[in-house]
């Protein structure tokens, strides 16, 4: 970095990034304390593995996507609060536990969605990933509100709404678009 | 093998202020046992019984957490063993109750009747791991789980029950689920 021309390093500050420690300090600052999760490349490195060693969130590792939902519920019924840290394929593979415990019974299950695959500033409804583009679309008709994490100026939405879902008692989803660093 | 009702009338007796996460048939015959604010009847999605015991095991470290889960419904959701296993809660006891059929579907059978739930649950890491197919090894089987650290895992052989659907409104009505999150969090 330091032997690079002012101009590069002037080009990398402005350029779009979503920045993995951000992200992590969002989802501390709304008390979340569980990290429920099936690991994802698209948030592998910048996410999951800081999140890991990170002593104030615990990790539970599961084997597929529901389980997190189920998990979730029960932490809940705890008065703990968690995070659901996925790829877009196991939001799809899950939905019958989001039908259930987000849609159905209105528990505060708060997901953060790896778009794999999605193209740099390009909207995911119009990704050439047909994966990618019909999840808004599913998101929307469940009723969940969704909000796309696509570089660091949209972090300061997540803490905030963590703390809707928990206060009114519903879902909400955090679709990360640009793979965090 | 034995009746499940008479297997959860002993259960009635062995537990204090325990959690108890139940399913599907054996939740039918649960509420009608002992219907208490510590019970949390798992909804919606079937296969997460052992999935929600987890969480409030996570959550509420000082409580056992009781799951009375079927083999149909564990067959749903199998990679939990190993999600239970890693995680390692203390105060889990995850209990498959063992009729071959999917009891609450109409009583078709699963697709293996010689599956050997205990044996999965062992070879998934869960080192306490008992069996039961009568009410004496039955109650032989909680007592020793309720006084070690868990996880532990029974697996409990019973008798097919009555057939059908049962109503699950009054199960899953959300004052039900109102009063056990009072309970907990009084």
């Amino acid at each position: 970095m330091g032997n690079q021309p002012d101009e590069v390093q002037e080009a990398r500050a402005q350029a779009r990034v979503l920045t993995g420690s951000r992200v992590i300090d969002a989802i501390k600052r709304s008390g979340v304390s569980h990290v429920l999760s099936v690991p994802d490349l698209h948030t592998a490195k910048g996410l999951l593995t800081p999140i890991r060693s990170d002593p104030a969130l615990t990790l539970i590792r599961t084997c597929k996507e529901d389980e997190t939902f189920g998990i979730a519920a029960g932490l809940n019924y705890g008065n703990k609060r968690a995070l659901i840290l996925i790829q877009y394929t196991g939001f799809l593979y899950a939905m019958n536990a989001i039908r259930a415990m987000a849609c159905e019974h209105k528990l505060p299950m708060c997901m953060m969605i790896g778009l794999l695959g999605k193209e740099p500033d390009v909207a995911p409804q119009d990704s050439a990933k047909f994966g990618v583009r019909i999840i808004e679309p599913i998101l929307d008709i469940l009723g969940i509100k969704r909000f796309l994490i696509d570089d660091d100026s949209c972090v300061d939405a997540i803490s905030p709404a963590i703390e809707h879902a928990y206060s009114a008692s519903e879902p909400v989803a955090f679709l990360i678009g640009r793979k965090p660093v | 093998m034995m009746n499940r009702k008479i297997a959860l009338e002993r259960l009635k007796t062995l537990i204090n202020d325990e959690i108890v996460v139940a399913t599907y048939s054996t939740a039918s015959d649960w509420i009608e046992i002992f219907d208490r604010p510590l019970n949390f009847f798992s909804f919606g999605a079937m296969g997460l019984a052992s999935s929600h015991g987890l969480g409030l095991a996570l959550a509420r470290p000082e409580r056992k957490v009781l799951v009375l889960d079927g083999d149909g419904s564990l067959l749903m959701n199998l990679g939990t063993l190993v999600t239970i296993s890693a995680a390692a809660p203390k105060n889990l006891i995850h209990m498959v109750w063992k009729n071959g059929s999917y009891e609450a579907n109409g009583g078709h059978p699963v697709p293996h009747q010689q599956v050997d739930f205990a044996a999965m649950a062992r070879a998934a890491g869960i080192a306490s791991v008992y069996r039961a197919n009568d009410p004496e090894s039955f109650e032989s089987a909680v007592r020793q789980a309720l006084s070690v650290d868990g996880p532990t895992f029974i697996e409990v052989e019973i008798e097919q029950g009555p057939l059908g659907p049962r109503s699950y409104k009054e199960m899953y009505k959300a004052s039900r689920r109102q009063r056990l999150r009072e309970a907990l969090n009084a």
